[in-house]
C-alpha cells in the first residue's frame, strides 16, 4: 500500500474508519454487504429447505467462509496482473477440461469432477470466468468494436470450452460459460448487423443441436413445454416447485413451515429448487426481496464495470455482472417454471461449493477492479 | 488497402455505456418477467395452488420390520410381540401442544415421564415425523380416544407390535429388554432403520442381536387427506422381518437353577463342555422385563435401582467374586504343568502355615491339619497349606500367565452379551497400576486358596471347569444356538468357536485332576460327599468357601460362621461336571453369603446337574 492509494479519495481526511478499512482491504462497500446479506439469508432458507439439518448449514457455512477469504484474496490482485495472466489461466481450464473428460468421477450419470487428494472440483468451473477474461484480453489493445477477422479467435475461444463442458454433459454450465463470453463480446460493441447474422445462425444450427442433444437434455425441453407430459416423473420438479411457490401466497407460510419442502414433496430443494423453498415459506414479499438484492448486486457490478479505466477490466466486470444476471435468471425462471430445467443453483443459496468459490471470485475480481482504478489526471 | 484503424477512447467509453444500458435493460425486463411470473403464481392464482398443495396426497412413509421372535434351544418362546397401540402427535399440525396434551391426560393415562419423554425426543425430532407419546394403550383407552379424535388433528392413534415377554423374570438377566430409543443411542443407530421405530434392545439378547433381530425397513406410499392421515394405501414394498433367534438355554433347567438357588443372592451358570454351549444362566434376585415396555415409571425404576440386593446386576456375568478353593484344581494344573510338584509326593499339613520373616501363620480351614498328604488328597480335602506351598512354588509370574492366557480368567470370556467383566488375576504390575503398591509374599501364599486380590465370575468359573472336564479342550461360551429365517422357515444352527487347548506338559495331569475332583464327591473324606448319595451319574466338583472382603479385614477366620451378621458370611462357591467320563454339562454355583461351600453351593449344583442329565428323552416342556 502506497500514499498514492490514498491519494486519490480527496476527502481522505473525513473518512470513518469502516471506509478507511474497506479501502485499505480493496473492497466496495455496497457489494460487499449486499452480498454478505444475501449469503446469511440463504443460510436461513437453506436451513428450512433441508429439515433443518444443522450439518448441512454448518458445512455451507464454512465453505461461505472459504470462499469470502478467495474473494478478499482476488480482490488484493491487480486487474493488470489478471490481464498478465488471462491466457495462462484458459490454458490451464483447457487442459484441466480435457483432463476431466479423459479421466475424471462420474458424479451422476456426467463427468464434471476432477479429484486432488481429498478436495474434487469441476474445471468447469474456471472457465466460468477464464472465458471472458480470454475475450478481455485479446479484445484489450484492439481498437472496438471488433471486425470481421477477430470473430474467428473470438468464436474459437468461446465455442471450445462451452463444447467441451457440453459434452461432458453439463448443460447449465455450458449455458453460462457461453453467456459470460458472449456478454463480453456484446459489450465490446459487436455490430448489430453481426448479431442479427448469429441469431439466425442460431435459428438455423438449433434443429441440427437438437439432434445431437442427450435423450434427457431433450425430455426437459419438452416436458417444460408441457409439464403433464409426465406429471410424476420429470415433469413432477415443475409442477411440485409451482405449487410450492404458489401455495406461498403473499406473506409464505412461515420458515420452517413450508409442507411442500418440509413433507419432500419438493426434490432438489436444497440445491437447484431452493428458490420454490423461498417463495413457499416467506411468499411474494420474500422472493421479491432477494430477486432485489440480485438486482441491486447485478446493478451495482455494472456501475463497476462502467467506472473501469480500461478495455480488459471494463469487458471482464461487464460480462461477469451478466453472467451472475444470468445465474439468477435460469435459475428462477426455470423454478418458477418460465424456462427449462436446466442445471443451474441459485447463486450464494442453493447448496454446494464449486459454483461459490467461483463466484466469489468473480465478486473478487469485481473488487480489484473497483480498487485498483488510478486517479485521472485532469 | 487496408483501412487503418485508430483507436478512439472515447467513442469506445460512449459505446460500451451503451451497450452496458441494453444489458442493463434486458436485464431488468427479464427479472421483472419472473417477478410477474411469481405474482402470477402466488398472488392470482395463490388459492388454486393452496388447493394443490393440499390434494398432495401421495407419500411414502417407511413400514417398521417385526422384531424376531426369541426362543430357547426347545423352542420355548421367550420374546414375542403383541399387538398394541401408541398414540402419536405430530407436533406440526397441532396448533397447542400444551394444551393439546393437557386434554389427552383427559381421556388416557398420561404420566409426567410420558410427557417429560416426549419433549426429549422432540429436541431430535425431523419436521413432521410422529412423535410417540403414549405407549402400550389399553383397549378402553383406544375407544375413548376414537371417539374424541376429531379434536385433535395432529394426534393419532398407530397399531405397533410391543415387546412381551412370556417368562418374565426367569429370562430377564439373559434375554434381557427393548425400551425406547434415547437421544444418545439414536446416534449411533442407521436413522433411515430407526425412523418408525420407537424401541431398540438394551441389553441381553436383545441389546447384543439388535441388528439381526431389528430386521430391515420397507416402504408404503400412501394416500393421506388434507390433516396427514392415511386414507388408501397406494403401493408397498414389505419390510424384511427381524430374524428369530433359538438359544441355547433350555428354560427348564433354568427354572430348575433359580429354584435350586431359592433365597440366595447369587448365580448359577451352566455350560455343555462340548461346544461352549451356555444352558442356563441365572441370576438372583431378578426383575420382570415386562416393566421396561414402554417405558418404566421413574418410582419403579429407582425401587429396581435402589435395592441393597440389586435384582437389575447380572450376577452371572458382572459379579466378581473370590473363587476360594474351586481355584485349587486350576493351580494343580499349572503346578504340573510347570512341573514344581510331585504329585504323589506326601506334604506335611500341620494345620498352618509359615512364611520366613512373618511371625503370623497362615491356617489351614482344619484345625491340626491333613497330615502328610499328596496333591489329588489335597484337592480332594482341600487342603489349604498345600495350595499355600504350591503358589509359593509357582510364583505370581507363572499363575498370572497361566491362569490368563490358558484358562481364561482375567479377561471377558467373549460370551455373546454386553457388559461382562473382566475379573482379576493380580500381578506385581497390575497391583502397582492400581493400588500403587509393591507386591508382597503374603498376596502370593493367599491367591494359592483362591483369596486375596484374585477375583473371578460364575461365567468364568464355568467356562474353566468346563475346560477341565474336557481335558483342556475350549471353547467361547455363547448363548445363540441357532437363528431362523422368519422368511424361508430356515433354522441354521450357528458354528461353535473353539479356542487354542489349554497347555499341559504333564501326560497324567488331566487324569489327576479328575479324578481328585470326582474323589471330592465319591469318597468320604471328600467335601462334598454329601451331594454325591443316590446319584445316578458320576460327578467331578470342588467346593469354595471364600470370604467376604470386610470379613477378611476384621478377624481373620476365629469367629463361627453362625455368630457373623448374615452379609458379612462366607460366599458359596461349587464347581462341577458330569458325567465325568462323558462330560454333559459344567455348573458354576456362587450363593453370596451362603456360608459353606460345600453345604450351599453343591447342593445346588446337583439339583441343576439332575435338572439336565436325569430328564427323560422327549419329556414334555414345563414352563410356569
Amino acid at each position: 500500500m502506497t500514499f498514492s492509494d490514498f491519494a486519490f479519495s480527496p476527502a481522505h481526511g473525513d473518512l470513518t474508519f469502516g471506509e478507511r478499512l474497506l479501502h485499505r482491504l480493496n473492497l466496495d462497500g455496497p457489494l460487499l454487504l449486499a452480498v454478505v446479506i444475501l449469503a446469511f439469508m440463504g443460510l436461513a432458507i437453506l436451513y428450512g429447505a433441508s429439515n433443518e439439518d444443522a450439518g448441512m448449514i454448518y458445512r455451507q457455512a464454512i465453505r461461505l467462509g472459504l470462499s469470502f477469504v478467495v474473494l478478499l484474496a482476488v480482490a488484493q490482485i491487480s486487474p493488470q496482473f489478471l490481464r498478465l495472466w488471462s491466457p495462462w489461466l484458459f490454458a490451464l481450464g483447457l487442459i484441466l477440461l480435457l483432463f476431466t473428460l479423459h479421466s475424471g468421477h462420474i458424479g451422476r450419470g456426467a463427468q464434471r469432477w476432477l479429484g486432488f487428494g481429498f478436495v474434487r472440483f469441476q474445471p468447469s468451473e474456471i472457465m466460468k470466468i477464464a472465458v471472458p477474461m480470454m475475450v478481455a484480453w485479446y479484445l484489450h489493445e484492439k481498437p472496438l468494436p471488433p471486425n470481421w477477422k477477430q470473430l474467428l479467435p473470438l468464436a474459437t475461444m468461446i465455442f471450445i470450452p462451452v463444447l467441451l463442458v457440453a459434452i461432458e454433459p453439463d448443460l447449465g454450465t455450458a449455458l453460462l460459460i457461453l453467456s459470460a463470453g458472449a456478454f463480453s463480446v456484446f459489450l465490446a460493441g459487436l455490430r448489430w448487423r453481426v448479431i442479427l447474422l448469429l441469431v439466425v445462425a442460431l435459428a438455423i444450427v438449433t434443429p441440427i443441436l437438437w439432434h445431437f442433444m442427450h435423450a434427457y437434455q431433450r425430455e426437459r425441453v419438452l416436458i417444460f413445454l408441457n409439464p403433464q407430459r409426465d406429471p410424476l416423473g420429470a415433469g413432477y420438479h415443475i409442477i411440485q416447485s409451482q405449487i410450492a411457490i404458489g401455495s406461498g401466497g403473499m406473506f409464505g407460510k412461515g420458515w420452517l413451515h413450508g409442507s411442500q419442502s418440509q413433507l419432500d414433496f419438493l426434490p432438489e430443494s436444497s440445491t437447484d429448487f431452493i428458490y420454490a423453498v423461498l417463495g413457499e415459506q416467506f411468499g411474494f414479499i420474500g422472493a421479491l426481496v432477494v430477486l432485489a438484492l440480485y438486482g441491486f448486486i447485478i446493478a451495482r457490478s455494472l456501475i463497476i464495470a462502467l467506472r473501469a479505466q480500461d478495455t480488459y477490466s471494463r469487458l471482464l466486470g461487464g460480462a461477469l455482472s451478466m453472467a451472475l444476471f444470468t445465474y439468477v435468471f435460469i435459475n428462477s425462471g426455470m423454478v418458477s417454471g418460465i424456462l427449462p430445467v436446466v442445471g443451474v443453483p441459485l447463486p450464494l443459496v442453493s447448496y454446494g461449493g464449486s459454483s461459490l468459490v467461483t463466484l466469489m471470485a468473480g465478486f473478487g475480481v469485481l473488487m480489484s477492479i473497483h480498487s485498483h482504478r488510478k486517479l485521472l489526471a485532469t | 488497402m487496408a483501412r487503418i484503424r485508430i483507436r478512439n477512447e472515447w467513442l469506445e467509453l460512449h459505446q460500451f455505456t451503451t451497450r452496458i444500458i441494453i444489458v442493463a435493460v434486458i436485464g431488468l425486463l427479464l427479472l421483472l418477467a419472473v417477478a410477474t411470473r411469481l405474482f402470477y403464481l402466488q398472488i392470482i392464482n395463490h388459492s388454486h395452488y393452496v388447493t394443490l398443495a393440499e390434494g398432495n396426497r401421495l407419500r411414502t412413509e417407511p413400514v417398521t420390520p417385526p422384531r424376531g421372535l426369541i426362543y430357547d434351544r426347545n423352542g420355548v418362546l421367550l420374546a414375542e410381540n403383541q399387538p398394541s397401540y401408541e398414540l402419536d402427535i405430530v407436533p406440526e399440525q397441532v396448533p397447542d401442544l400444551q394444551a393439546t396434551i393437557a386434554a389427552l391426560s383427559k381421556i388416557v393415562d398420561i404420566r409426567p415421564q410420558d410427557v417429560k419423554q416426549f419433549y426429549d425426543l422432540l429436541k431430535t425430532k425431523k419436521p413432521f415425523q410422529p412423535l410417540p407419546l403414549r405407549t402400550t394403550l389399553s383397549d378402553t383407552e383406544v375407544a375413548r380416544f376414537a371417539v374424541d379424535r376429531q379434536d385433535f388433528p395432529g394426534v393419532d392413534i398407530r397399531a405397533t407390535l410391543a415387546r412381551y415377554y412370556p417368562l418374565g423374570q426367569i429370562t430377564a438377566h439373559v434375554v434381557g429388554y427393548t425400551g425406547i430409543i434415547s437421544p444418545g443411542e439414536l446416534a449411533n443407530l442407521d436413522p433411515a432403520e430407526y425412523t418408525n421405530t420407537s424401541q431398540v434392545g438394551k441389553i441381553g439378547i436383545e441389546g447384543s442381536y439388535e441388528s439381526l433381530l431389528h430386521g430391515s425397513m420397507g416402504t408404503r406410499q400412501v394416500e393421506t387427506d388434507a390433516q396427514g392421515r392415511v386414507v388408501r394405501v397406494v403401493s408397498y414394498t414389505p419390510p424384511v422381518p427381524g430374524s428369530n433367534l433359538y438359544l441355547s438355554i433350555d428354560v427348564r433347567l433354568q427354572v430348575a437353577a433359580e429354584k435350586a438357588l431359592a433365597d440366595y443372592n447369587g448365580a448359577v451358570v451352566a455350560i455343555n463342555p462340548r461346544n461352549g454351549e451356555v444352558l442356563a444362566l441365572v441370576s438372583t434376585p431378578t426383575f420382570d422385563p415386562n416393566q421396561f415396555i414402554g417405558g418404566i415409571s421413574p418410582n419403579d425404576f429407582a425401587k429396581l435401582n435402589t435395592s441393597p440386593s440389586q435384582p437389575l446386576f447380572n450376577r452371572a456375568l458382572r459379579g466378581q467374586y473370590p473363587p476360594g478353593s474351586t481355584i485349587k484344581p486350576f493351580l494343580a494344573l499349572a503346578a504340573l504343568n510347570y512341573g514344581v510338584v510331585n504329585p504323589f509326593k506326601d506334604l506335611l499339613c500341620p494345620g498352618y502355615f509359615y512364611l520366613p520373616s512373618n511371625p503370623n501363620p497362615y491356617r489351614d480351614w482344619k484345625r491340626g491339619g491333613h497330615g502328610e498328604i499328596d496333591l489329588p488328597n489335597a484337592i480332594t480335602q482341600s487342603c489349604d497349606v498345600y495350595f499355600y506351598t504350591v503358589a509359593l512354588k509357582l510364583g505370581i509370574d507363572r499363575i498370572h500367565e497361566y491362569l490368563t492366557t490358558q484358562l481364561g480368567f482375567g479377561e471377558p470370556t467373549g460370551i455373546d452379551l454386553m457388559g461382562e467383566r473382566d475379573g482379576v488375576v493380580p500381578s506385581p504390575e497390575w497391583k502397582r497400576k492400581i493400588l500403587h503398591a509393591p507386591w508382597y509374599l503374603g498376596d502370593l501364599v493367599i491367591v494359592g486358596i483362591g483369596q486375596g486380590y484374585l477375583l473371578v465370575t460364575p461365567l468364568q468359573l464355568a467356562d474353566g471347569v468346563a475346560a477341565i472336564s474336557m481335558h483342556g479342550e475350549r471353547f467361547v461360551p455363547h448363548l445363540l444356538h441357532a437363528i431362523g429365517n422368519p422368511l424361508s422357515g430356515v433354522i441354521s444352527d450357528t458354528t461353535p468357536r473353539t479356542l487354542p487347548a489349554v497347555q499341559e506338559s504333564d501326560p497324567n495331569a488331566w487324569k489327576i485332576v479328575v479324578q481328585a475332583m470326582k474323589n471330592v464327591v465319591a469318597t468320604w473324606q471328600g467335601t462334598a460327599h454329601s451331594i454325591g448319595v443316590g446319584a445316578q451319574y458320576s460327578i467331578a466338583g470342588k467346593t469354595g468357601t471364600a470370604q467376604v472382603y470386610r470379613k477378611r479385614l476384621g478377624i481373620f477366620g476365629e469367629q463361627d460362621e453362625s455368630d457373623i451378621p448374615w452379609q458379612l458370611r462366607d460366599n458359596a462357591v461349587f464347581i462341577a461336571f458330569a458325567p465325568v467320563d462323558n462330560p454333559r454339562i459344567a455348573v458354576a454355583v456362587v450363593a453370596e453369603h451362603g456360608g459353606g461351600g460345600a453345604s450351599t453351593a453343591a447342593p445346588i449344583a446337583r439339583k441343576v446337574m439332575d435338572a439336565y442329565l436325569l430328564r427323560q428323552a422327549g419329556g414334555k416342556v414345563a414352563v410356569p
